[in-house]
């Protein structure tokens, strides 16, 4: 590998004071430690919604303390509005989707160990990496300004369909400001997110550090890798995308306002545009967005279990090779969240396709996991642990795709609480489970001390007896018609159901109440945990050849040369049964 | 810590199962000639992915009870064959059932969506709006009248944006909020939204369709069993959307044709 041997060699001197250091730093470490500390205050803002929102379809009329002061309008009397709970929906949604599951395991863990794990001294561009944080954090904020707004945040879903989002006020409460601002925010991140990929793609390929060719980077820098691929093109498509709604919204054009429109007996004066447009422009972005969320845990999980399983993963090269498969795929799928859109029923028949061929290579990456299982020495720390409910929860919610992707069913399924099982399951869940792997994996790393093995187990029975609790049922629920995004169950059919719905609530209580044993760990760890070795996990890879945290350069002025793939375990050597990506010693082949 | 993970996981598994095996929440009835075939692809689904369900996660419990205590020093084993085997297992598994799958689910919903409908359809015509749906029937002239977007109003209750002043056809049109159909004949309805994308959902019928303003969708079905049935929004269309239903009433021919009289005679 000629091109990682003239990796740049880069000088720039450790930061002083505490604004260049912590706030506006260009040190990769601590933009990656802010993306983080972005992405759990969003997760515990987003839990909060979801307990709102369960609080309201359980019990209706239950007075929330407090809450009036929040949203006088939205809940009068400290009862939730439909419109609020919509609001609260739309919120959680894109809260979560953008700002925890797109931002911790990609640009989170990401930042932080892309360029450890590739050898590298920092990002390629470390101010446009700053930048690219910063911006995200101004997307943060304009989105969660719209809480303090008049007429309350954004109530159109996190898919916000025109033309409910793009003829404004008219449409009713939540259309006027909080819509508006929805619009921009995202447009704002996409921007955070391009800048942050493009950051990824050329780190990744220009400053691999001698020996680390293409083939020896460790899957989770592969899943990085693949995934700002994915998130250049589908950002790429988002940002001009909420660039048309603003426009519709503050500039009277009509992209997606079709002619006729009368909207609380007012005509509108739009003509030429149409609502499947922004569905389109929305899923050739959404879809991918799912893999976006996904690919980096595929990547940890692949990364973490080897360490745990103490043996090599089963087919890496295979694993690999999937990962950009389901990227590629992940573009021809669009249309499936489009089946009963109103587009061509001949589409649907050419969507349904793809989106099944898609479920081919995850199923691999989960054979190959369960392979790797086999025959192991399992050290079942809590990182470990939340590898294997990670593969649990991933299969649960792919099998359910099987009946999502199929235009006969979804006619019966679409917007039923079985959608929202399975995208909990397949991404939500799943994906939460791969950050926290990652942060149990990791956080010895990063801050140089351990993280409670004790809260830790308990935070995982708690959390993974409680996903599935709160989302198989909601299979059920779908099965039997029960429509999503429903302020109050009032149909007479869906009356028989309330009492699954008090269960779930109950759930999701209790399992919110859990994520505070993660809370409390990760703070109490921070300053008072025992301090961590450089290699506590006998892992491989090269982020553990440094001390524990990394140096302001990683590591200290060496210039690596990496020697070995990232798997090397279940060998003999000096040092036990792996042997390090840094050392030259020689690997019997087994 | 591996026993109890195997543990845990085969009751969340068995139990997860056992309750859709026991279809203790299951979709209601089926009322309309294409649902038996929706319902039996469901059901093969169900059974193909069950099948699935179990044995992967009982593998993966097994496995994590196996080899999920051991201490070092025992010696690992790989996975028999290497990864080769299990990516063609796992593309000739997933194939076969993606073949299968899509060709019987290809048929059902070309059947569906992709089907004219019958020539002697009983032509229903729909408006969604924000948060209502109101049917129209052509009336004994067995036209409609031409719809004038500019003329909706619901506050005079010219919901359909008609204008009798002028258009015959218009005058004997009628206009109710529940949709009334004849059991064992095929309708037609053409769907249309004046503000926001509407969602025609009757779990009864197996049938979803999005009403987007700007077009006509059109959608066909026959209804097998007189009875009154909930049509719900399923598309997300503002603050009332919760609130946004009708009603499908299913009637013997003869009453049919007694209530559309007394609705003319109006």
């Amino acid at each position: 590998m000629d091109s990682s041997s003239q990796a740049v060699v880069r000088h720039h001197a450790p930061p002083q004071g505490f604004i260049r250091k912590y706030l506006f730093s260009v040190d990769h470490k601590v933009i990656g430690k802010q993306y983080y500390g972005l992405a759990l205050l969003a997760a515990c803002i987003g839990m909060v919604l979801s307990w709102l929102m369960r609080i309201h379809l359980g019990w209706a009329t239950a007075h929330i303390p407090l809450l009036e002061k929040l949203s006088p309008a939205g809940a009068p009397g400290n009862v939730v509005t439909p419109e609020y709970y919509l609001s609260l929906m739309t919120m959680h949604a894109t809260l979560m989707v953008f700002f925890v599951l797109t931002t911790a395991p990609f640009a989170g863990f990401g930042n932080y160990f892309l360029p450890i794990q590739v050898g590298a001294e920092d990002m390629a561009f470390p101010r446009i990496n700053m930048m690219s944080f910063w911006v995200t954090f101004a997307a943060f904020v304009v989105l969660i300004l719209s809480f303090f707004i008049g007429d309350g945040p954004a109530l159109a879903g996190w898919t916000s369909y025109a033309p409910l989002s793009s003829v404004g006020a008219v449409a009713g409460p939540g259309q006027g400001t909080g819509q508006t601002l929805w619009a921009l925010s995202i447009a704002i991140f996409c921007v955070g997110q391009l800048l942050g990929s493009l950051n990824f793609i050329t780190t990744t390929l220009d400053l691999r550090t001698r020996g680390m060719s293409l083939a020896r980077m460790p899957l989770s820098t592969w899943a990085w890798f693949v995934t700002s691929v994915i998130g250049l093109l589908a950002f790429a498509v988002l940002l001009p995308a909420c660039g048309l709604l603003v426009l519709d919204r503050v500039a009277g054009t009509s992209f997606f306002n079709p002619a006729g429109l009368v909207v609380n007996d007012q005509a509108l004066p739009h003509s030429g545009g149409s609502p499947l447009l922004w569905q389109h422009l929305f899923w050739f972005f959404g879809h991918p967005e799912v893999y976006i969320a996904i690919l980096p845990g595929f990547g940890i999980i692949s990364t973490i279990l080897p360490v745990f399983a103490r043996k090599r993963l089963l087919g890496s090269r295979a694993v690999i090779g999937c990962m950009v498969a389901i990227g590629f795929l992940s573009y021809m799928v669009w249309g499936h969240h489009m089946f009963v859109s109103g587009m061509n029923p001949f589409s649907a028949l050419l969507f349904s396709v793809p989106t099944l061929i898609i479920t081919i290579p995850a199923t691999i990456v989960v054979l190959l996991w369960l392979g790797t299982l086999y025959g192991a020495r399992m050290r079942l720390s809590t990182p470990a642990l939340f590898c294997v409910g990670f593969i649990s929860v991933f299969i649960t919610g792919g099998l359910s795709g099987f009946f999502l992707a199929q235009p006969s069913l979804d006619t019966y399924l679409h917007a039923t609480y079985f959608v929202v099982a399975h995208f909990h399951f397949v991404m939500a869940v799943a994906a939460m489970f791969g950050i926290f792997a990652g942060t149990y994996f990791w956080f010895p790393k990063m801050f140089g001390r351990m993280m409670n093995e004790t809260l830790g187990k308990w935070h995982f029975w708690l959390t993974f007896v409680g996903v599935y609790a709160i989302f198989m049922p909601m299979h059920y629920l779908g099965l039997a018609g029960n429509v999503r995004r429903y302020a109050a169950f009032t149909d007479n059919y869906l009356a028989p159901l309330i009492p699954v719905h008090k269960f779930i609530t109950i759930a999701a209580l209790f399992t919110g109440a859990a994520q505070l044993l993660f809370l409390c760990n990760v703070i109490w760890s921070r300053f008072r945990g025992p301090k961590a070795t450089d290699n506590p996990w006998e892992a491989t890879t090269l982020e553990w050849s440094t001390s524990s945290p990394p140096p302001f350069d990683n590591f200290g002025g060496r210039h690596l040369v990496v020697h070995h793939g990232p798997e090397e375990y279940g060998v003999e050597s000096s040092s036990g049964d792996y042997v390090m990506q840094v050392s030259p010693e020689k690997v019997a082949a087994s | 810590m591996g026993k109890l993970f195997a543990v845990v996981l085969t009751i969340i598994t068995l139990v997860s199962a056992g309750l859709i095996a026991a279809h203790v929440w299951w979709l209601p009835v089926d009322i309309s000639t294409i649902g038996p075939r929706i319902d039996r692809q469901m059901d093969e689904t169900m059974v193909a992915t069950g099948v699935l369900f179990l044995s992967s996660q009982l593998i993966l419990a097994c496995f994590v009870w196996k080899f999920g205590d051991k201490r070092d020093g025992g010696k690992i084993k790989y996975f028999p064959g290497g990864s080769g085997p299990l990516i063609g297992f796992a593309i000739a598994l997933v194939g076969i059932e993606i073949l299968v799958l899509s060709f019987g689910g290809s048929k059902v919903w070309a059947a569906v969506y992709m089907t004219p409908p019958e020539p002697d359809a009983l032509h229903v015509d729909v408006a969604a709006e924000q948060f209502a749906f109101y049917f129209r029937y052509a009336g004994p002239d067995g036209r409609f009248g031409v719809i004038h977007p500019e003329r909706v109003r619901d506050g005079n209750g010219n919901y359909f944006g008609l204008d009798p002043a002028n258009d015959v056809a218009a005058r004997d049109d009628v206009i109710v909020g529940t949709l009334t159909v004849p059991v064992d004949r095929p309708i037609l309805l053409t769907m249309h939204s004046k503000d926001m994308i509407h969602s025609f959902y009757v779990p009864e019928l197996r049938m979803q369709q999005d009403i987007l303003p700007g077009l006509t969708i059109p959608l066909h079905f026959t209804a097998t069993q007189a009875g009154k049935y909930e049509i719900v929004c399923t598309q997300l269309c503002g603050l009332g959307h919760y609130s946004m239903r009708s009603f499908l009433e299913v009637l013997p021919p003869d009453q049919f044709d007694q209530w559309l009289k007394s609705q003319s005679g109006d």
